[in-house]
């Protein structure tokens, strides 16, 4: 009973890798561009959390209400003064500028806040469960997170697939020449595209600092981990990332419960498994949304 | 060059060496002289370690440049083999006891095989999911190698094979070793550049598709790239291993290396032979500059890349030269043309010269 224990807490782990993916899938559906600075700006915005709920005294839940703007002005910023002139450039410009972001986001933050761990405290919530049968037990926090991921995910599709915005982005996205002639203004979808990014980004690294410690390397494993849900679960498909990410939850949450440190190592395997016989990832969709 | 490097009136040529190129062969044998014989006469046992680094940024910002500048690839993983490098060397120096000289070459192979077969994961992936891909295959590289015990696991290794070695001798003996791998490194990316290999990875670079229809076997060139790179990566863990003697899964596997790659190809230049060169020298001096600053000091490199990037995309070199028209390495063809032809029209002949 360990063992399913280990399988529904993976589960629902991969609601968190959901979040933290839908922003990298964004990007990279509607222009193509894989940010390598989406794990550093997850940590951005758990210390933007962290910050809120210490000095503040803000409820951690309440400071996403805070923290999901202020990410969505920065994605906005980040593309119309950056990234939009990165796309433009060189085809390697936009991974160099984004990995030079990353690398400049990860020292800010070992400058101001050290490389300490952090954690934003929950209370009792933290230690809350609800036992199914004796041996498995659900957090509550992990429930809501997971419930979260899947909101998020679900409307993100309705946006993309149903708003006047939502059917721009996905035809600049499928043809960025065409979508311009039809009046659409790139770059303002863009910038867009990103802010809403970055705003997931806002609910999924505040989410991430109340579940477990962080410090500014956690930047790595975050944009690692969201990149292996969005290939797990095949490029375009959002459902697909959400599944991908508790593919990848429960590699981690089965391999550590056989063997304490190597529960990421066999989350990758799984995602080096699936490129290697799935390379489309297992629920491909080539339509965005 | 022959008798036909000599310009004949009327007839145009197509040559890679310029007067450029031959004064920075000259300047570069001299300068290699120099530094050959430093340890003899003017260079510290200090000095000696210092340039050591120095010899293993170039190689290491050389072969990331091989990847990214020549074939498109955006690695992020290169550390994997600079790690694999320095396990390699103290595994066939002390454990299986070939002595530290053998066992460079043993530390490439072993990077070159492993870079072969993780190739074909790799390549399923292009642009920044490559660039991401090649780091997770780091991270799980890392961490298999922390699983093995005589590895030192988690802790790491000590070098232990130079014990006995008066100090000034193994130092100068790494000195060497690392002055003839970076000479080495330069020369075989150079000559594999003007090779038609070279010109096919600079066609793959510019237009993978039209390369292909054009018979470049895009897959191939790309695996030899890699493979080559990593083998240069892993000479530069071997080196750093023999510089410090203490080899620990954390530090020779750090994405800090491909950072500072990075870094030192677009400060010097993307895509040249001598833009990696120069910004080895750039980084390295930039790091002893700014590095009591802590963690700013990446915050200001980061910055200095960006605006390379979006402003100065032809690098450091890229501005000294005029653009590629002062090349000390000469990977391309030229052709000159006698004012004459272009005037009267005559018949134009084509010699190929070297």
């Amino acid at each position: 009973m360990e063992w399913a224990n280990a399988v529904v807490q993976g589960l629902l782990l991969g609601g968190l890798y959901a979040l933290l993916a839908a922003g990298l899938s964004l990007m990279f559906g509607v222009m193509r561009l894989v940010n390598l600075a989406h794990g550093a700006l997850a940590i951005v915005a758990a210390y933007l959390s962290l910050v809120l709920v210490q000095k503040a005294g803000m409820p951690p839940f309440a400071s996403i209400i805070v923290v999901v703007p202020i990410m969505f002005a920065v994605g906005w910023l980040l593309q119309s003064t950056l990234l939009n002139g990165a796309l433009n450039r060189q085809a390697l410009a936009p991974i160099l500028v984004t990995f030079g972001l990353a690398v400049i986001i990860q020292n800010v933050l070992l400058a101001v806040f050290s490389a300490d761990n952090q954690s934003i405290q929950l209370g009792d919530l933290a230690g809350a469960s609800i036992h199914l049968t004796d041996s498995i037990a659900i957090g509550v926090f992990p429930l809501i997170t997971f419930a979260v991921g899947v909101l998020v995910i679900f409307l993100l599709q309705q946006y993309m697939a149903r708003t006047k915005s939502g059917r721009a982005m996905r035809a600049t996205s499928d043809d960025r020449e065409a979508a311009s002639l039809m009046g659409i203004d790139n770059k303002r979808i863009y910038a867009l595209a990103t802010a809403i990014a970055l705003g997931i980004v806002g609910i999924a690294g505040t989410f991430l600092g109340m579940r477990t410690q962080f410090n500014p390397y956690f930047g790595d494993v975050t944009l690692i981990f969201a990149f292996e849900a969005v290939i797990i679960g095949g490029l375009g498909s959002l459902w697909g990332t959400l599944a991908g990410g508790m593919i990848l939850g429960v590699a981690q949450a089965v391999g550590a419960q056989a063997y304490p440190s190597s529960g990421v190592l066999l989350g990758h395997l799984v995602f080096l498994a699936v490129l290697a016989f799935r390379p489309t990832g297992l629920f491909p969709k080539v339509v965005n949304g | 060059m022959s008798a036909l490097d000599v310009a004949q009136p009327g007839v145009a040529q197509v040559k890679r060496s310029t007067r450029a190129s031959y004064v920075g062969l000259v300047v570069f044998v001299i300068l290699i002289g120099a530094l050959a014989v430093g340890p003899f006469a003017y260079l510290t046992k200090g000095n000696q370690q210092n340039l050591v680094t120095l010899f293993i940024y170039i190689i290491l910002g050389t072969m990331w440049n091989l990847l990214a500048g020549y074939a498109g690839m955006v690695s992020i993983g290169q550390q994997a083999f600079i790690g694999i490098g320095a396990y390699g060397i103290v595994y066939a120096a002390d454990i299986v006891g070939v002595g530290p000289i053998v066992a460079i070459p043993i530390a490439m192979a072993i990077a070159g095989v492993i870079a072969y077969l993780v190739s074909f994961l790799a390549f399923r992936l292009s642009g920044g999911y490559f660039a991401i891909g090649t780091w997770v295959i780091a991270e799980v590289i890392k961490l298999l190698t922390t699983q093995i015990d005589t590895l030192g696991a988690g802790s790491g290794i000590s070098m232990t094979s130079f014990r006995g070695v008066k100090p000034e001798i193994r130092i100068a003996t790494v000195y060497w070793i690392a002055l003839v791998s970076v000479v080495l490194a330069v020369l075989v990316t150079y000559l594999l550049m003007r090779s038609r290999l070279g010109t096919g990875f600079t066609a793959v670079r510019d237009d993978a598709t039209a390369a292909a229809t054009l018979g470049v076997n895009v897959t191939r060139s790309k695996r030899i790239v890699w493979v080559v790179a990593a083998m240069g990566c892993g000479l530069a863990g071997a080196l750093l291993a023999t510089n410090t003697l203490n080899v620990q899964p954390d530090s020779v596997f750090s994405v800090q290396f491909t950072a500072f790659m990075i870094f030192i190809v677009v400060i010097g230049g993307i895509g040249t032979i001598e833009g990696p060169i120069l910004g080895a020298i750039v980084f390295f001096a930039l790091e002893h500059w700014l590095t009591d600053l802590g963690p700013w000091y990446l915050v200001i490199l980061g910055v200095i890349a960006i605006v390379m990037v979006l402003f100065v995309p032809q690098g450091l070199w890229g501005l000294i030269s005029g653009k590629g028209r002062i090349s000390l390495f000469p990977t391309g063809l030229r052709l000159t043309t006698p004012a004459d032809i272009l005037t009267k029209g005559t018949n134009l002949t084509i010699n190929e010269t070297s």
